[in-house]
């Protein structure tokens, strides 16, 4: 059962505005060209136009953007990793160890007293975001959950459980979380084909927490031999390699 | 050093490419004493496995010298003569701790695209496509071995390279083959496809305690070693097989079925001409699955379909109703090579199974193009192709190790 509410709608109002007045000028462009190219544009414009009109767009669609009534993003992301329950709780507990596998993370600081923390991440573009937050809620071995405090940039709020999994796999730990995006569910969109953005790092970086726990590092093939020389070769297998390989 | 490169579909070269270097603590660095050409890696040149990049360096059949080991190296020391199973185990994991190594959680670092693929992500695989990890292969002078402590395995003395190279992949793979078929003791056991792996299979149900093992090629050379490791033959392009193998088994059909041939069968009739053009389009349908769909159909009520034939994505027409309402039982998967080594290398020493009996070819590296293309087209009555990657004299001089 999901943890948050969603949405029936995946667009932002923001987003369903600009949809509909592209949609609605190719509309109007349509009637101006005639045959096949006419057809197509006015086509495309009516689609744009229904999505908006019905908030549901057709790019957050493709991505998979989960939207909240008010108008948050939604992640849910779970991992099973074959640590002890106390042992995943201890090392999430302290949240410097976070970046350690949240790549995207570059630095968390706890406060003095215990349950404020200020939380600095990479943003797309080689930009940074930064935010405080406040635990909310700390069930040990169980629950950990925190909130934004007030005048963040990214407003956002989540809890990471964990459970004994069964037949000796270790900790099932799941992360569900809400954020306001900026730019809304267009620029979420956006980062998410980037692959900048919450839903797609958090699941990549449970995974990495789990081969950390469980190994101690990361497979890779960065640095390993090949027989391209070429830019477009290289790319390729860059592109499939998550930019690890050469 | 020199290396088997991927450069397209139907090209396969040999190429100098940058000796391998130590990237993790865990790795050892093997010098490649022999290597072989996989019935699967035909499926590379083919281009009907996604995700192959130009330049990638293939083969995940290969065996040699320890000469370089990481930091984290425990139990395998430089100088160690080794097997490298083609599944990359990381020894930690659930699934590798149950002794499902080509299922581990961790070795693949594509994971997320293999995700995207299939669901969920199996083992990384040497030199077989950005899937399976991204890799460089074995067929090489030299390779870097992934968390060697867990995976390369120590061959005892008195093996020669021959005896013990299939230790990496097609022995286990037909081993398994036989195990997934549930031998109950007499059964009958039907082997689609004599190539390696089918041979292999052969060998093993017969070991495993199958009363008779029923083995389908076209091939002459082929069946008359299937007839060699103890089975009886059909020729399909002679006989009717489902015909042939109910009139062999008083009409039950056998008790299992091997599908050892994979995504690349070759159908008769209309129906397999219409997979084959779907194939090429590598959209419509990327499986030509005829020895599947033969096994489901061949396979008596409540037997099992053992499948070790490599697929990709997805077939179709795949005979569900029967499958269904004959209560079959199917078994698949990559080989979990690992926990079947130590039996194996057993029944090599006792001479229980002779591997070199397959091995039909032993080429340098450098012909490793002309080895493909027999191996492919079956010419020159191909099996097997061994290749040694240091045959060219002018290679020994002077031995470099690598990375160093």
């Amino acid at each position: 059962m999901p943890d948050q509410t969603l949405s029936p709608q995946n667009s932002s109002p923001v987003e369903r505005l600009l949809m509909g007045g592209v949609g609605l000028g190719l509309i109007f462009l349509s009637v101006r060209q005639s045959g096949k190219t006419g057809i197509a544009t006015g086509t495309g414009g009516a689609l744009l136009l229904a999505g908006a009109a019905m908030g549901r767009g057709v790019g957050d669609a493709i991505v998979g953007i989960r939207r909240t009534p008010d108008d948050t993003i939604a992640v849910q992301k779970a991992m099973t990793i074959g640590v002890p329950v106390t042992d995943l709780y201890t090392f999430w507990r302290d949240f410097t160890n976070l970046p350690r596998f949240m790549t995207h993370l570059e630095s968390v600081r706890v406060e003095a007293n215990g349950t404020h923390s200020h939380w600095v991440a990479k943003a797309p573009m080689g930009t940074q975001v930064a935010w405080d937050a406040e635990i909310t809620d700390d069930v040990r071995d169980q629950r950990i959950a925190w909130r934004s405090l007030e005048g963040s940039q990214i407003p956002n709020e989540g809890h990471v459980e964990f459970r004994e999994a069964p037949q000796g796999r270790g900790t099932e730990v799941r992360v569900s979380l809400t954020y306001r995006p900026p730019g809304g569910t267009l620029g979420a969109a956006v980062a998410r084909m980037l692959g900048e953005e919450p839903a797609v790092q958090i699941g990549e970086d449970l995974r990495r927490l789990k081969r950390l726990l469980e190994l101690g590092h990361e497979p890779t093939t960065e640095g390993q031999s090949s027989a391209r020389k070429h830019a477009l070769t290289k790319a390729e297998a860059k592109m499939y390699d998550n930019r690890r390989t050469s | 050093m020199k290396a088997v490169v991927w450069q397209g579909i139907n090209r396969m070269s040999v190429e100098q490419v940058p000796d391998p270097e130590l990237l993790l603590p865990t790795d050892a660095i093997v010098r490649v004493t022999a290597t072989a050409i996989c019935g699967s890696d035909l499926h590379l040149m083919d281009g009907y496995v996604p995700s192959m990049v130009h330049g990638d360096i293939v083969g995940h059949e290969f065996m040699g010298e320890v000469v370089d080991v990481g930091t984290e190296v425990r139990n395998i020391k430089v100088g160690d003569r080794v097997v490298v199973p083609f599944p990359i185990s990381c020894g930690k994991c659930w699934y590798c701790q149950k002794g499902l190594t080509s299922l581990c959680d961790n070795s693949n670092p594509n994971a997320k695209l293999a995700e995207t693929m299939w669901g969920h992500a199996p083992a990384g695989i040497y030199g077989y496509s950005h899937l399976t990890g991204g890799y460089a292969g074995g067929q090489a002078q030299f390779a870097r071995t992934i968390f060697a402590d867990a995976n390369l395995y120590k061959v005892p003395e008195g093996l020669s390279d021959e005896q013990v190279l299939f230790l990496t992949d097609v022995l286990p793979t037909g081993y398994m083959a036989a195990v997934n078929c549930n031998i109950e003791g007499g059964d009958v056991v039907a082997v689609f496809g004599c190539g390696p792996v089918g041979l292999f299979t052969i060998k093993s149900a017969l070991l495993l305690g199958a009363g008779r093992v029923i083995a389908i090629d076209r091939f002459p050379e082929r069946l008359a070693l299937a007839r060699k490791m103890g089975a009886e033959t059909i020729n399909y392009e002679e006989e009717e097989v489902f015909e042939r193998l109910k009139e062999l088994t008083g009409n039950n059909g056998p008790d299992s079925v091997v599908d050892a041939v994979g995504l690349e069968a070759h159908g008769t009739g209309v129906g397999g001409f219409a997979d084959a053009v779907k194939q090429t389009t590598r959209v419509l349908e990327t499986e030509r699955p005829h020895a599947f769909r033969a096994a489901i159909m061949a396979c008596r009520k409540g037997g099992t379909v053992s499948v070790p034939g490599v697929y990709g994505g997805l077939g179709d027409k795949i005979p569900l109703g029967a499958f269904m309402n004959k209560g079959l039982t199917m078994k698949t998967g990559q080989t979990h090579v690992h926990r079947y080594l130590d039996i194996l290398t057993d029944h090599i020493v006792r001479g229980d199974i002779d591997p070199t009996m397959i091995i039909t070819h032993r080429l340098g590296l450098d012909d490793a193009p002309h080895a493909y293309d027999i191996f492919k087209h079956k010419h020159e009555g191909c099996i097997k192709c061994v290749l040694d990657p240091w045959a060219d004299p002018k290679d020994h001089a002077p031995v470099k190790a690598a990375g160093k």
